[in-house]
């Protein structure tokens, strides 16, 4: 009986952690350690220093079924360096992705890459005679759109920055 | 007045109320042994191995409920540490090991004797540190302590670079300590105990699990009351036994993969359990698709962590285990005498008929030495109420199953990690706590050879522990599953040669006894308990292939059991 209820739950779905922690040295080190040593998935992670830079902010997507994100959860609850922890999917939130990308920018490309870049507001920030590096930012659906409008032009490099999430509404974590 | 780094460090386990630390010297820890050496009110044990070290830390740990302090050296002497960290943290254990570092403008540097310990040791600590400035270390001690001894205990590694151990500071040691990213759960949530109270009191074939969390949190008193006005049967993990007397009729023993027959198809057949301080391990659930198939499950624990981790449960009741049970006694109060009775009492008479079965039977007429024969004989002479410690294996079991505890903190094994050489170091630190208690070690000669080597250390600090060595010629519990589910393929579980341990235990200055018929097994242990001041060394001729009944099969339900 409880068999068949945990197997009905077990879908996995995405989800979108915000993570107050300690700027301590290790402080990284320990949530990562923590994702290979019980074997949970990190599809993203961001970190870096908040207003108060004695305190870390930290983005981090996961997969998995409704048991293994509570677990996922409690577990980097349980981390001493963590001050704060909020399953952003639970409720209505903001998602931002940053993505540069240079590709071979000649002739008639050239316009062409600028007319994408209007229709997703991304800008370039840099050229040679031959290139262009762009920046787009967005939602990871619409990075998978850029992504697809210039998929015939050739890429030379592409970075993307992990997921950024923040809750709607007019209270913050703190 | 200005003190030096290595000063502030035992002026903070002074504070700390530390009467002993156990340790191994070496070149980054020298300021620290300086230090020592001018001082008398905290004592240095000197052990001869640093898992030993740890070892002793952690029994001392477990029979006092206080802190263990381990002292070791940069590189080899925290890696020799290391597993005896894991097991005090499997275990959920107290403890603080502070490790040397190669001074600081070194690390990173692949310098002599240097290894990352913070990094090292990462995922077997509760938490660790390393001290980057002198300023820093009397909060640095006061966060350790703390962070070890609260919520849920585990140990806490403190890594200090041997330059910031010679630098001078001004001593001041922190009177509290608040950290914003560490408040250990402790609100107790009231709609879940009067849904849980509710389950209860309509339960038709109840039972108790309690664990390990049960001694560590001190809640044997709070747990008697509970049990005894429900009138419910208990069965107590491997970590847990003690905490409710294995003596009282309610108690059914220990369950899981070598559990009594009562115990374990009392939970396969429960409505309702209520787990307290207990993990639901592996070796206590068997195949999870199989475990409590009919129950509603209540789990109070006092980390969020353990809740619906590996079973899900119905209700969770997350806090102290004494606040917590106060608060369900309090609210079960008058409220016993709407337990289904007539219901109980069925129940009762169907765990009775399982107890029928008598699942812990042997050959007590048997001349051959039967290892279960010297735990109850030792019961006997020790009035039950002596501090066990034990290695890993059969002979583990085996204690676990006859010994019978009837106080908390009376059993002190390795559960979690499972780790052979526990045994001796670990009686070493409860005997230097308890000096005038009686100390057992039952260990295999398997499992004493791990940590042979402090017998040395009872010599010089004058341990008059009895070390029960259960000779059965093989790794016992290996040779048992080679026997089950290798066609008796004993692979590496046999020893060609091995020492005379009479002789052993004599050329560490000891007194060695060996016994090799059951009639001889009274008056030897008899004998070794009136040598007060010696350490007693029995070594018994065991059965060779005795096994532990009955047995769980890995991945089979608690009913599903191998019994005699
Ligand atoms: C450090 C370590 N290595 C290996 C094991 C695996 N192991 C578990 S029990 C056992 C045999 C123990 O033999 P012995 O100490 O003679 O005890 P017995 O089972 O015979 O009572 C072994 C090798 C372990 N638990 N710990």
């Amino acid at each position: 009986m409880v068999y068949e209820e945990n197997n009905t739950e077990a879908v996995e779905m995405r989800h979108i952690i915000s993570i107050l922690l300690e700027n301590e040295a290790g402080a990284l080190s320990r949530v990562a350690g923590l994702f290979s040593a019980r074997a949970y998935n990190i599809e993203s992670l961001t970190v870096a220093p908040t207003d108060d830079p004695t305190l870390s902010r930290m983005t981090l997507v996961t997969t998995g079924t409704d048991d293994i994100v509570a677990q996922v959860c409690k577990q980097l609850n349980k981390l001493i360096d963590v001050v704060k922890l909020v399953n952003l999917t639970d409720n209505a939130h903001v998602e931002r992705e940053l993505i540069l990308i240079k590709l071979v920018a000649e002739d008639e490309r050239r316009d062409e890459v600028k007319r994408i870049m209007d229709i997703f507001h991304g800008h370039v920030i840099d050229m040679t005679d031959t290139t262009y590096t762009v920046e787009v930012t967005g939602d990871s659906e619409k990075i998978d759109a850029v992504l697809k409008a210039l998929e015939h032009i050739t890429m030379l490099e592409v970075v993307r920055s992990g997921q950024l999430g923040m809750a709607r509404g007019g209270k913050g974590i703190v | 007045m200005e003190l030096t780094g290595a000063e502030v460090i035992i002026e903070c386990l002074k504070a700390e109320g530390i009467d002993y630390v156990f340790g191994y010297p070496g070149g980054a820890v020298l300021h620290i042994y300086d230090a020592f050496y001018k001082q008398d009110d905290v004592q240095h044990i000197l052990v001869r191995h640093e898992q030993g070290a740890t070892h002793a830390a952690d029994g001392y740990a477990r029979a006092t409920g206080k802190p263990g302090v381990v002292l070791v050296t940069s590189g080899p002497g925290a890696t020799n540490a290391v597993t005896g960290i894991a097991t005090a943290y499997m275990d959920s254990i107290p403890m603080i090991v502070i490790t040397g570092q190669v001074p600081k403008h070194l690390i990173g540097n692949d310098a002599f004797q240097e290894v990352d310990s913070v990094g090292i040791t990462r995922p077997i600590v509760k938490h660790n540190f390393l001290i980057n400035d002198v300023n820093d270390i009397a909060e640095t001690f006061k966060k350790a302590f703390y962070v070890a001894t609260t919520g849920r205990p585990g140990p806490v590694v403190i890594d200090i670079p041997k330059d910031i151990t010679a630098e001078k500071v001004a001593f001041e040691y922190p009177s509290e300590i608040e950290m914003r990213s560490y408040h250990p759960a402790s609100n107790t949530d009231h709609s879940q105990m009067k849904a849980a109270i509710e389950l209860i009191l309509k339960a038709e074939r109840p039972m108790i699990y309690t664990g390990g969390g049960v001694i560590i949190g001190n809640g044997s008193e709070q747990l008697h009351t509970f049990v005894r006005s429900l009138g419910f049967p208990i069965t107590q993990t491997l970590m847990g036994l003690g905490a409710f007397p294995a003596s009282d009729s309610l108690s059914v023993g220990m369950l899981g993969m070598h559990g009594t027959y009562e115990a374990n198809m009392s939970m396969h057949h429960c409505d309702v359990l209520i787990a307290i301080g207990a993990r639901f391990d592996d070796r206590v659930t068997g195949a999870l698709e199989k475990f409590c198939p009919t129950a509603k499950i209540i789990h109070m624990d006092v980390d969020p962590a353990s809740i619906s981790k590996n079973v899900t449960v119905d209700f969770a009741i997350v806090g102290e285990v004494t606040e917590v049970l106060d608060e369900m006694n309090a609210l079960l109060g008058p409220a016993t005498n709407q337990i289904n009775k007539g219901a109980i009492e069925k129940w009762w008479a169907q765990i009775n008929d399982w107890r029928a079965q008598d699942c812990l039977k042997y050959d007590r007429e048997s001349e051959i030495i039967k290892p279960q024969f010297v735990i109850e004989e030792l019961h006997k002479v020790t009035n039950g109420d002596a501090y066990i410690t034990s290695d890993v294996g059969q002979h583990q079991m085996f204690t676990a199953q006859y010994y019978g505890f009837d106080k908390p903190r009376r059993w002190i094994n390795s559960g979690g990690l499972g780790t052979m050489g526990f045994g001796l170091p670990a009686a070493m630190g409860v005997k230097l706590a308890f000096p005038d208690e009686e100390v057992a070690c039952i260990t295999g000669e398997s499992s004493i050879q791990m940590c042979t080597q402090e017998l040395s250390t009872c010599k010089q600090y004058g341990l008059p522990l009895k070390v029960i060595n259960l000779n059965n010629g093989y790794m016992g519990m290996v040779r048992q599953w080679q026997e089950f589910f290798y066609e008796k393929r004993y692979a590496m579980s046999y020893f060609d040669a091995l020492p005379d341990f009479v002789m052993l235990a004599e050329s560490y200055g000891h007194v060695g006894i060996k016994v090799e018929k059951s009639c001889d097994v009274r008056p030897a242990l008899e004998e070794a308990f009136k040598q007060k001041d010696r350490l007693v060394f029995l070594d018994f001729i065991t059965d060779r292939e005795e096994n532990v009944y009955p047995m769980i099969p890995a991945g089979a339900g608690l009913n599903e059991m191998i019994l005699v």
